[in-house]
């Protein structure tokens, strides 16, 4: 049953050092604003989770909060590499970080089984790809009518996943609109949730087919206008493509790095958020 | 009107979009590939399908996108599915006629890495990885490739395979049990390259305006094959020119507006 709280409150009770997270979004509804308070609590050994880690898990990453991360395309998505995961990779700062790689159909699957209770996926993929020389987690099953040999992965099931969506009402059922990702299967494969959304509202106003998470199946929803920044709420403000940009600079020198993550992220607090989607908000 | 002032990178562009039928459901990469899908759509294939992986089908943006799920993919598409579906029902299900891919690093057979330079575990250079591209070589009808040539990117042996095109060629796709055709065309900023049908090597088949073999060999890191009834590429159109252009001119002002976000 979704508890409304406040994201401290929500991430202090939701995520533990050592656990397995997800912070899921598909370049739209990035849940920065949780990411950022995971960080200031401190949590560490994390395995990390997602189809696309972008800027915040470099930012995880290069704050030492990583032991291992689960991934099918890592890069600052229209502008290039992330900076701080390659430093980890290739020289070992701060900390080296096990990777476990795979291709967005593997994890996608990997999800939805999670979510449906299933211990693994099987599809169709990494046919010729050599992923699955350097990934003992990619197997093979035999399908036992047609005997089509098949690609194996095991289920995600983070022992917590966060996600940014639009709304929730008063109940705590929860909206996302717009490019929906793998966020409703993160929710759903989780032991638990956190949910961020901009705002609460009486009504959903929302049509029969939209992509709703009721609200018995989410744990925590916390307030936190502009909380994808500098990602999108599609209805809300655009994606702040200047930000991806300057982040490529930021995160090219560590020194750089640790002093912008103190100014913007350490200390800094959840409703820093609303103010950094001011300028977008009008210019949408 | 002939467009004799154009850059390679634009000759590039316009030549890989020349390869969309208007009847084609193709699966676009970002960067090079979005560029050429786009100029394609609006020009001689206006009803061609767009679909990128964030799950937008049938997307018309009126600038290239910076990222595979800018808003505007979203909010121009004919319909927007979750991840999930996209890669299961979409691709795998076989509805893809064209993926159309850049590559970081390729070989002769148009085999693609875009996950490291150097050793898996000690890698010089840390990639971004596969994403969708793994399965878009192997379950899309066919693959287009679009990129700029050097020697560092068009290279004998690659150091990953990421995605499998011809493998060490003739049959081999055939022996894995893949039904698709795999690369059928690669279009760089100096020529158009084709596989041979037996041996599955890409050979130039046309020389853009103004390129040698000499040029092509030169930023190729193989023996590079030329086919026997060489061609020139036709250059860009004047209307295939501007309409580049003006996609350009509104991508970059609309990807540079607002003021710089102070946090990231």
């Amino acid at each position: 049953m979704a508890h409304f709280m406040t994201l401290p409150e929500a991430v202090a009770q939701n995520l533990h050092s050592g656990d397995m997270a997800a912070f899921e979004g598909f370049t739209h509804l990035i849940p920065h604003a949780s990411a950022h308070e995971a960080i200031r609590q401190g949590v560490k050994d994390l395995t990390l989770v997602r189809m696309t880690p972008d800027v915040v898990y470099d930012q995880f990453i290069g704050m030492g909060a990583v032991r291992k991360l689960i991934f099918s395309y890592a890069g600052n998505p229209g502008v290039g590499l992330l900076r701080r995961l390659r430093d980890s990779v290739e020289n070992g700062w701060p900390n080296r970080i096990e990777i476990e790689e795979h291709s967005h159909a593997a994890v996608a699957n990997a999800y939805e089984a999670g979510a449906a209770g299933l211990p693994f996926a099987a599809f169709r993929g990494y046919k010729g790809a050599e992923l699955a020389k350097v990934n003992p987690n990619i197997k093979s099953v035999t399908c036992p009518f047609t005997g089509e040999e098949l690609a194996a992965v095991p289920a995600i099931r983070p022992d917590v996943s966060f996600i940014h969506a639009q709304k929730a009402d008063r109940k705590g059922n929860v909206l996302i609109e717009g490019i929906v990702g793998v966020q409703k299967e993160a929710v759903l494969a989780a032991k638990r949730s956190v949910v961020t959304v901009e705002e609460i509202v009486d009504d959903l106003e929302t049509h029969p087919n939209a992509c709703v998470l009721p609200g018995w199946a989410v744990t925590a929803i916390c307030v936190v206008p502009g909380g994808a920044h500098p990602s999108y709420a599609h209805g809300y403000y655009p994606r702040d493509n200047a930000s991806y940009i300057a982040w490529d600079k930021i995160a090219a020198d560590r020194d750089t790095f640790l002093a912008w993550m103190k100014d913007n992220v350490l200390d800094a607090t959840p409703e820093d958020f609303a103010d950094r989607i001011k300028h977008l908000r009008s210019a949408s | 009107m002939s467009g004799t002032d154009f850059t390679s990178t634009e000759m590039m562009t316009i030549a890989a979009s020349r390869a969309l039928k208007n009847t084609d459901v193709c699966f676009v990469g970002i960067g090079a590939p979005s560029a050429a899908c786009n100029i394609a759509r609006l020009t001689h294939a206006p009803d061609v399908t767009l679909i990128y992986e964030s799950g937008t089908i049938g997307t018309a943006p009126t600038v290239l996108p910076l990222s595979i799920g800018d808003g505007e993919l979203c909010d121009t598409a004919v319909t927007t599915v979750s991840v999930p579906e996209m890669f299961r029902y979409w691709l795998q299900g076989g509805r893809v006629t064209v993926g159309f891919l850049g590559a970081a690093q390729i070989d002769r057979f148009g085999n693609i890495n875009t996950t490291v330079i150097g050793d898996y575990d000690h890698p010089k250079t840390r990639l971004p990885g596969g994403g969708g591209a793994p399965e878009i070589a192997s379950s899309c009808g066919e693959i287009f490739i679009t990129m700029k040539q050097s020697k560092r990117a068009m290279v004998e042996k690659i150091d990953f395979f990421t995605s499998f095109g011809h493998g060490e060629g003739g049959d081999h796709r055939q022996r894995l049990g893949i039904t698709t055709k795999g690369p059928t065309l690669m279009v760089t900023d100096l020529a158009v390259w084709k596989p041979d049908p037996v041996t599955r090597e890409f050979t130039v088949v046309s020389l853009h305006p103004g390129v040698t073999r000499e040029m092509v060999q030169a930023e190729c890191g193989w023996t590079v094959r030329f086919a026997d009834a060489l061609d020139e590429t036709p250059e860009p159109t004047g209307i295939e020119l501007k309409t580049l252009r003006d996609l350009n001119t509104r991508t970059k002002a609309a990807h540079s507006g607002g003021k710089t976000g102070e946090a990231a």
